[in-house]
């Protein structure tokens, strides 16, 4: 009997914070996530009505924005993905060979990923703005004589070196975890064996850090599709809402438009597109992983 | 491919960095020299050095961010988010591992289960339950939603690294009359350092630049973290670059100096944590 009052008194001290915070902040919102999404709520009156799946309806048939934010993310996310996880691994190959100041390279690329992004949106948009139109001038270079963040190609294009300036570091950190992990011996055999320098990358190197692909392809991914303080401050969604990640779309419904009921049936749409995308790329990604 | 070969390969390799490196930096460089300018030397001369040293541009970006307030606010809300999630997690993260039972393993699902939900798919209920809570506008408010934020992560990290912990000591210690609760304190989580090293970076960093959470329930200058205010700045200020960047160099100052002095600490955290997750 003393006993077992002893085990509840341990189980309450050491599982009842984690539970209760996470019942609060994350399984109550989840669900009443959901409970909103049905309703027609604006997030302050005091009386609303049951919509069924109204808003579902809406946000997928009747809201072009919202199916183009989607499009638009998942275009910036696909082109980003692409080029960090090739820029990233690249630099970690180059930077795992016997180079002098090796360390400071790295440090010199890691830096920006520690930096806020809301707060780089913002000093890029000086660069775009303001250093391109100068160099414009000074060269007249037609590349940088066009106003960048201000039609939507280019503009999609500034999103995207500024998100793979920003996250390159984080995806060559586990590259280069990944690859002083292979055994020396294995590359070894194969230099005697006589396979070239791109067999040996091909046919023994990335096969063996298909686990940092995993890892790292799952980070851009995820990472990008909720991409929203670096989008709010260098494009602003603009211009005319040809930038507006998902993220931001959302973000406006319900705090801009006070509309809780549709913006929160669109955070739930949300939800499972990040769920599927993400369980695919890990599930097609882990399949090719093997062992040294 | 010879000795020789291969050496002249890396001397290029590392003219290569360097010239990538300073592209790479420059966008940082010029913020920090066009920082010190007339905003007319901005515009005539972006990419040389100030005519005349504006030291006035960063006293009138510290008062229009009212930068001592800002960082004071980010600092506390970042310390007490962290050290309270890395001793829930610990705390929680050993208990399913020691008594691993029904419910504790249930519990463990739905805390790995909840790390793909992004904030933003709940962040709309969030602010409702907050308020409900009495807990929007307040320093301890946000610091609690943080805790839930990286609850799960952190769980996750610690309950791998307390399986490989071996039980013998802690029972030593029980069987010589110590409470659980000063074998925890005492025993484990001295041994639990490192990876505790590794949830404190992961989750300081990215509290610290956090923006969508503050701006939803923080309002009023009183309660402005950095980002924030750099946000609030930008409202009133977007053309006044001779205050604008002073403001942005300011801002990110912090986290730079961070990064100096933590490099090695804050590089081992991220791969052992990406690796982990």
């Amino acid at each position: 009997m003393r006993k077992s009052l002893f085990e509840a008194i341990r189980q309450t001290v050491f599982m009842g914070p984690a539970v209760l915070v996470y019942v609060t902040i994350l399984l109550i919102p989840l669900l009443l996530g959901l409970y909103y999404s049905m309703t027609d709520w604006d997030g302050a009156s005091s009386s609303y009505s049951w919509v069924g799946f109204g808003n579902y309806k809406e946000a997928l048939l009747d809201d072009p924005d919202f199916v183009y934010s989607f499009w638009f993310t998942i275009k910036m996310t696909l082109v980003i993905a692409l080029l960090m996880n090739l820029i990233g691994f690249g630099l970690a190959f180059l930077l795992t060979k016997k180079l002098r100041f090796r360390n400071l390279w790295r440090a010199v690329f890691f830096l920006p990923n520690v930096l806020g992004g809301l707060i780089l949106g913002f000093l890029w948009n000086f660069i775009f703005t303001k250093v391109f139109e100068a160099i414009g001038e000074a060269t007249n270079w037609p590349l940088f004589a066009i106003a960048w963040l201000g039609n939507e190609h280019t503009a999609f294009w500034s999103l995207v070196i500024v998100s793979v300036w920003h996250g390159l570091g984080y995806v060559m950190i586990i590259y280069i975890a990944g690859l002083v992990n292979i055994p020396t011996e294995i590359r070894e055999a194969a230099q005697i064996d006589g396979a070239t320098g791109w067999q040996s990358l091909t046919r023994i190197t990335l096969p063996l850090i298909m686990a940092s692909v995993t890892i790292c392809l799952f980070w851009t991914i995820s990472s990008t599709l909720r991409i929203f303080d670096l989008n709010y401050s260098l494009t602003a969604g603009g211009p005319f809402g040809s930038t507006e990640s998902v993220a931001m779309n959302i973000y406006y419904e319900a705090f801009r438009d006070n509309n809780f009921g549709l913006g929160s049936a669109k955070a739930v749409i949300f939800f499972l597109v990040v769920v599927v995308i993400t369980a695919v790329q890990v599930i097609l990604t882990k399949r090719k992983e093997v062992e040294a | 491919m010879t000795g020789r070969q291969s050496r002249k390969r890396l001397i290029a390799a590392e003219w290569l960095l360097l010239a990538v490196s300073v592209v790479f930096l420059y966008p940082l460089a010029l913020a920090l020299i066009n920082s010190l300018k007339t905003m007319n030397d901005i515009l005539m001369n972006m990419g040389s050095l100030p005519k005349e040293y504006v030291w006035s541009n960063y006293k009138t970006a510290w008062e229009v961010l009212d930068f001592p307030r800002a960082l004071t606010n980010s600092l506390a809300i970042d310390v007490f988010s962290v050290l309270g999630v890395t001793l829930i997690s610990a705390m929680c993260a050993y208990q399913i591992v020691r008594r691993p039972g029904r419910f504790n393993h249930a519990m463990f699902g739905l805390f790995v289960a909840s790390m793909v939900i992004p904030f933003h798919a709940i962040m709309i209920p969030l602010v409702q339950v907050l308020r409900e809570l009495g807990m929007v506008n307040s320093l301890f408010g946000i610091v609690y939603a943080y805790w839930g934020l990286s609850l799960a992560f952190a769980i996750f990290l610690f309950h791998g690294f307390v399986k490989a912990l071996p039980y013998e000591i802690e029972e030593a210690a029980l069987v010589d009359g110590a409470s659980i609760y000063s074998v925890f304190f005492r025993i484990v989580l001295p041994l639990l350092k490192p990876i505790a090293a590794t949830v404190v970076i992961i989750n300081a960093l990215w509290i610290w630049n956090d923006f969508l959470l503050p701006m939803i329930v923080l309002q009023g200058p009183d309660n402005r973290t950095i980002q924030v205010a750099i946000n609030t700045m930008f409202g009133q200020y977007m053309k006044r670059w001779d205050v604008a960047l002073p403001g942005i160099v300011m801002s990110l100052a912090p986290s730079v100096l961070f990064f100096l002095l933590m490099q090695r600490q804050i590089v081992e955290g991220i791969s052992s944590g990406g690796i982990k997750g």
